[in-house]
């Protein structure tokens, strides 16, 4: 196991790095222009100068090799200078967002809290929610409770955000006017009232987020737990005179966590990704929101460096979920 | 319990000449099983209701999906509320000719959501099914031979890591012109649209079929047929695939879902039919501003799809408990 | 040189401004207030308005920097920072029209306490035109020869040339004065990098930057050391950005949150569902913006070769009189203005549309005659000769127009309801939209942007900065016309080319007077009308809403919207 996790961490470099590459390549090829929200009024030679100011004179792979050392040399650097409070990066260039002219790597700071403030917990909400649903939907397979547990999940998966989201609005925001209908990211959480705020303001995109989160997951819950409902390894759990609690949680559930272990390990870079158009119906102006404001505006470094970490966080999770794998069933070796 | 003679697909018989022969074809045993499930002949029955409805109902229900009455009448007709309206509020504006009601500019509503049921539920259905085969076939290689685990999966980290909307634009940028001389304008978008939806959304299908893979290939029955000498191609098909195959249709259901919101996405981006061209995701889409005054505008295209989805997930839910060969027979 | 007192009759006017502003009986301390909350659906990146040019990160610097002199609502120069604006008649513009003298207020000071001079007027200049600064507004300063300091209140612009409009550097929202002391190290090539100074610079306007959150939020205080007593009202603004108009409508008119809501781009039954929520009323103002269809006067026939397409003239059909004439005819402009934009839209027949002194009159647009159009093209020999419904050029093809737009709820709208009277007429229309970052990005490797025009007609909206629409009617000579020669660059995006145009344009830039100016702005207007340039269909309005609860605001649209936000108060 150890041997495949260090043959898997050298491959992931390359593979980082061609994805990298693919991506930068990709942004190249897609027409798209930084200056597209600079008003018609702003006359071409002008628009042609500011182009001109971001660097987009130079050739590609010049390009694509200085994002790479401003990545990987000049902002590690950075980050050792907040640490040690050393000047190591004192006057280099670091990624610079062309929307803003500022450094990348601070904004996607700023945008964390409130991506897993509101996506993150959507998660852990829709995690919980699901698992249960899911394993007695299955248990009790075609009762009621399935029953009406599939319709629900299944509404609310095929009922897009864009229209649930200002659904909830209008109800709880507009008519009821118990929760806000737009999050405020300047809100500082140091005492309970501020929590009270942050979780009123949370609670509408939360419930959008875990909604389609709980309906995608109960379903792959019960699926996998009826799969191994029927196994021979059950009957004989069973007549060893194991309690049925034991049984289903124990031995099904253990067994059937293969799938959902891959859609959770899907889900958390997911989570970094954050939710683009709840956030956008929310204005919660996470990192789903800037990744897709950065690509509107065209501002490449932004997307490819957000796209960068996205890639690392699959890479990585995606590993951790092999490896869970062996840990679930030892009968899966990769040696 | 599983008989070594493959099964064409050409011997489904009809299950009631089958009843009277003593053997019975596995094709005929499933269907047997199927027919017995309730809630897959209920979604069997709602799916067929649904693709004959958007597949016939535009001839007969003949009004055009995009045309607007001359300027008069259209200020007389628009934004009428569909007749179902005169139940609770006598005073609606209501037009028999309009069962639904029309839009903000007049059109029919009854003939845009039939109209409109037609490209999502094909682009619905194709793009699901081609991002199902690219998965089952990523997944099953992947995770049954050792060989091909890396590369594959490295293919899947790289898919999933891509940026969708970057990906569209080049997609139609390079692709869009070439399809259109093939297909015509709308044969060229609709292939343009199934393709870039499934190619952007198999990676899942693969990640978890390859996981279950995984784990079932060190199964004793693996083992054993393995030890006969049964060759790799039959394994994965008779042993693997029908084991794979709930989480393949829970897949499959949202992937239906996935699929019609996003083909309204692309739309809205510019990348997918004309603007008049009606769809349920567009429809959904544009009547959110309105939701409060024509309630009806989000709720017909929105339980359509849903109806949709809930009917393919019931068959899905039938169509595995019959190919699972340990319930079925019980 | 009468005309200049009469184009801008400045300082009167701006007297009775400030007068009135007192006059409505709101006074007292600074901040007394508390919070006003704005948003914005399109998010500021960057507060200094050189870097960017988007209308988002002008307005909302607007709040903070701050022009030598302002348009008000009416579209007239006011002065802000100086003591009057300069004509001939006061001897601020010198008789030849090469100089213009601004003397700035005495004891102005910047947010931090040090006082404004002309040194800081100077620098703004020299840090907008430095190269490798990739400054948004350097067109404002293309005619600027040399700037001189006299003294610390005093600024004189040299001009290249005798300059008819002066009134370019240094007022409106898109060309505020910097701080020198904040910005001298960051001229050129080192722009970006001074991130700080970009996300909070130091201004003379009623507000001071407390935090940036790029692309979110901003939240401001107000600036204790502001010009004016008991200004601002407001101790403090949160400045919103993201989501979408509709949502930016309900947290202002539904749900009461927000006090100011910018530019709710929504069908008027949409904003009338809303404004029914109470909490806040929609105001529409109207500047130059006009909606119109664009008509391309080459070939964009896909058939032909990179280099061809849309670039070659003439277009099969669309160059004939009757042809663009009866496009015209068949669209019912009033029907347009209810179904798109209410009370924010009126019916266009102009491309110039405003200030009143240069609207043409000589146009009607407004009934809709779809007989007389098929009448007008069948007698041109347009006929319909196989029976399929769609009408023939005399050389038989088959007349079939692509009409593309940008994706927007509203053009949408527009194009089904177009394209139902062109059929009706005898055209096959088909319909295209395209995201708005991609229809309006100059990308040269893109065969989808609007000066691409790989379409037969395309509709948008466009408009000037200012008073003067020279370098608006500019956007019709025969060499703007976007290229591959130009990397298809260029403003004239239908193509028009007219000799006489460009000779009647040669000669408003070397006339002066008003009266003669708007002459011959109105014939230019009218040529590229009648002769097949564009169809214009709606002079659109700005709509923004504020919170029942705020007084004092004033919409203006030759501006920022937020100019006078000093003026802003509470109602009790």
């Amino acid at each position: 196991m150890l041997n495949y996790l260090i043959r898997r961490l050298a491959t992931s470099v390359p593979t980082l790095l061609f994805i990298g590459l693919i991506v930068f390549l990709l942004l190249e090829l897609a027409p798209g222009d930084p200056m597209a929200q600079v008003p018609l009024t702003v006359p071409p030679e002008v628009k042609q100068q500011m182009r001109e100011a971001l660097g987009l004179g130079e050739p590609v792979h010049i390009r694509f090799w200085k994002w790479l050392v401003q990545f990987f040399w000049i902002e590690p650097l950075n980050l050792v200078d907040y640490v040690f409070g050393t000047t190591f990066a004192e006057g280099q260039l670091r990624v610079i967002s062309w929307q803003t002219r500022s450094p990348v790597m601070e904004i996607v700071l700023q945008r964390m809290p409130q991506t897993l403030w509101v996506v993150g917990v959507a998660y852990l909400v829709g995690i919980i929610i699901a698992m249960p649903i899911g394993i007695y939907s299955a248990y009790r397979q075609y009762s009621m409770f399935d029953n009406v547990g599939t319709f629900v999940t299944m509404v609310g998966f095929s009922v897009p955000p864009f229209f649930s989201g200002v659904l909830v609005i209008v109800i709880f925001a507009v008519n009821l006017g118990w929760f806000p209908s737009i999050y405020d990211t300047t809100l500082v959480v140091d005492d309970w009232d501020s929590l009270k705020a942050q979780i009123n303001q949370m609670f509408l995109p939360v419930m959008v987020l875990a909604l389609q989160i709980t309906s995608q997951l109960s379903r792959f819950v019960r699926a996998s737990v009826l799969d191994n409902l029927n196994q021979d390894f059950v009957r004989t759990a069973r007549s060893k005179g194991l309690s049925e609690n034991v049984v289903l949680l124990v031995h099904v559930l253990r067994n059937s966590m293969i799938p959902v272990v891959t859609v959770i390990a899907l889900g958390i870079p997911a989570i970094f990704g954050g939710a683009i158009i709840t956030e956008q119906v929310f204005q919660v102006n996470g990192i789903g929101q800037l990744l897709i404001s950065a690509i509107e505006a065209n501002d490449l470094p932004m997307v490819q460096t957000l796209t960068f970490i996205f890639a690392v966080l699959i890479v990585l999770f995606n590993l951790i979920a092999d490896m869970l794998y062996g840990v679930l069933d030892p009968r899966i070796r990769y040696d | 319990m599983t008989d070594q003679s493959v099964s064409e697909p050409a011997t489904i018989v009809v299950p009631q000449d089958d009843m009277s022969r003593p053997a019975r074809s596995q094709w005929a045993d499933i269907w047997m099983q199927f027919k017995n499930h309730r809630g897959a002949m209920v979604g069997l029955v709602i799916f067929a209701i649904i693709v004959l409805g958007v597949a016939v109902g535009p001839f007969i229900w003949t009004s055009d999906p995009q045309a607007i009455p001359p300027v008069v009448e259209m200020i007389k007709q628009r934004d009428a509320r569909p007749i179902y309206t005169l139940l609770w509020d006598q005073g609606a504006k209501t037009n028999w000719a309009n069962p639904l009601g029309t839009d903000n500019l007049a059109r029919d509503n009854l003939a845009r959501l039939l109209f409109g049921g037609r490209v999502s539920i094909a682009v619905g259905l194709t793009a699901m099914i081609l991002a199902l085969v690219l998965g089952t076939f990523v997944g099953v290689l992947s995770g049954y031979f050792k060989s091909m685990d890396g590369p594959l999966m490295r293919l899947t980290d790289l898919f999933l890591a891509l940026p969708l909307l970057p990906m569209i634009l080049v997609a139609s940028l390079l692709f869009r012109e070439p399809l259109a001389a093939m297909f015509g304008v709308e044969g060229g978008v609709f292939t343009l649209i199934v393709c870039l939806i499934g190619i952007t959304s198999w990676m899942q299908t693969a990640r978890i079929v390859r996981g279950d893979v995984l784990a079932l290939k060190e199964r004793e029955f693996v083992l054993a047929a393995r030890s006969i000498g049964t060759p790799s191609r039959r394994i994965i098909t008779r042993h693997m695939l029908p084991n794979v195959l709930s989480p393949i249709m829970v897949s499959a259901t949202l992937g239906i879902a996935t699929a019609i919101i996003t083909e309204s996405a692309l739309s809205f981006l510019g990348f997918g039919f004309p603007p008049d061209f009606p769809t349920w995701g567009r429809l959904l889409n544009d009547s959110v501003n309105r939701m409060v005054s024509y309630p009806e505008r989000v709720i017909w295209p929105g339980l359509l799809i849903s109806l949709t989805v809930l009917s393919v997930n019931y068959i899905g839910d039938g169509l595995r408990d019959a190919l699972d060969p340990r319930i079925r027979g019980r | 040189m009468k005309r200049l007192s009469s184009l801008l009759m400045v300082t009167a006017a701006a007297c009775a401004f400030t007068t009135s502003a007192y006059a409505d009986g709101h006074e007292g301390k600074r901040g007394r207030d508390g919070e006003v909350k704005i948003i914005y659906w399109q998010a500021p990146s960057i507060l200094n308005p050189f870097l960017s040019g988007g209308t988002k990160d002008v307005e909302s610097a607007s709040m903070i920097v701050e022009p030598l002199a302002r348009y008000n609502e009416k579209g007239e120069l006011v002065p802000w920072l100086v003591d009057s604006v300069p004509t001939v008649e006061n001897g601020g513009v010198s008789a030849d029209l090469t100089s213009i003298t601004w003397k700035i207020t005495e004891g102005i000071t910047w947010s931090d306490g040090t006082p404004l001079t002309s040194e800081d007027v100077k620098f703004t200049y020299e840090y907008c035109t430095a190269p490798e600064g990739g400054c948004a507004q350097v067109t404002k300063f293309g005619a600027v020869a040399s700037i001189d300091t006299p003294d610390a209140q005093t600024v004189v612009i040299n001009f290249k040339e005798p300059t008819p409009n002066p009134y370019g550097p240094f007022t409106g929202g898109e060309s505020p004065i910097l701080q020198k002391a904040q910005f001298q190290d960051c001229m050129g090539a080192k722009a970006p990098e001074c991130t700080e100074q970009n996300f909070a610079p130091i201004g003379t306007g009623p507000f001071v930057v407390t935090s940036f959150k790029p692309n979110d939020v901003i939240t401001m205080k107000a600036n204790e050391n502001y010009r004016v007593e008991g200004k601002p009202a407001f101790a403090s603004v949160t400045f919103k950005g993201g989501g979408d108009a509709a949502a930016a409508g309900r947290a202002v008119m539904e749900t009461g949150e927000f006090d100011y809501g910018w530019n709710l781009q929504l069908a008027p039954d949409v904003i009338a569902e809303m404004e029914k929520g109470g909490k806040g009323v929609p105001v529409a103002g109207f500047g130059p913006l006009v909606e119109r269809i664009m008509l391309n006067n080459t070939n964009p026939d896909p058939a032909l070769g990179p280099d061809e397409r849309s670039v070659i003239r003439p277009h099969p059909f669309l160059g004939n009189p009757a042809v663009y004439k009866a496009l015209s005819m068949a669209i019912d402009r009033p029907l347009l203005v209810e179904v798109g934009y209410g009370k924010a839209g009126k019916v266009g027949c102009n491309w110039v549309p405003a200030p009143e002194a240069f609207a043409s009159t000589s146009m009607k647009c407004d009934v809709q005659d779809l007989e007389g159009a098929k009448k007008l093209l069948e007698d041109a020999g347009f006929k319909d000769s196989d029976g399929d419904g769609v009408r023939e050029t005399p050389e038989g093809k088959p007349m079939n127009i692509l009409y593309q737009t940008s994706t927007n709820a509203v053009r949408q709208d527009f194009q089904a309801l177009i394209k139902q009277w062109w059929e009706e007429i005898g055209f096959k229309v088909e319909l295209r939209n395209l995201s708005g970052s991609v229809f309006f990005g100059g990308d040269p490797g893109s065969p989808d942007t609007f000066q691409k025009f790989y379409a037969d007609v395309e509709m948008y909206a466009n408009t000037f900065n200012g008073t003067d629409p020279q370098s608006y009617l500019g956007n019709g000579l025969c060499d703007k016309a976007p290229s591959p020669k130009t990397q298809w660059q260029g403003e004239n995006i239908s193509r028009f080319c007219m000799p006489e145009y460009d000779a009647l344009h040669a000669e408003l830039t070397k006339t002066a007077g008003i009266e003669k100016r708007a002459e011959i702005a109105k014939k230019l207007n009218d040529m590229i009308v009648q002769n097949g340039g564009m169809i214009p269909l709606v002079h659109r309005g700005r709509l923004s809403a504020h919170a029942n609860t705020v007084g004092g605001v004033v919409l203006n649209v030759w501006d920022s919207e937020l100019w006078n936000v000093a003026d802003w108060y509470r109602k009790k």
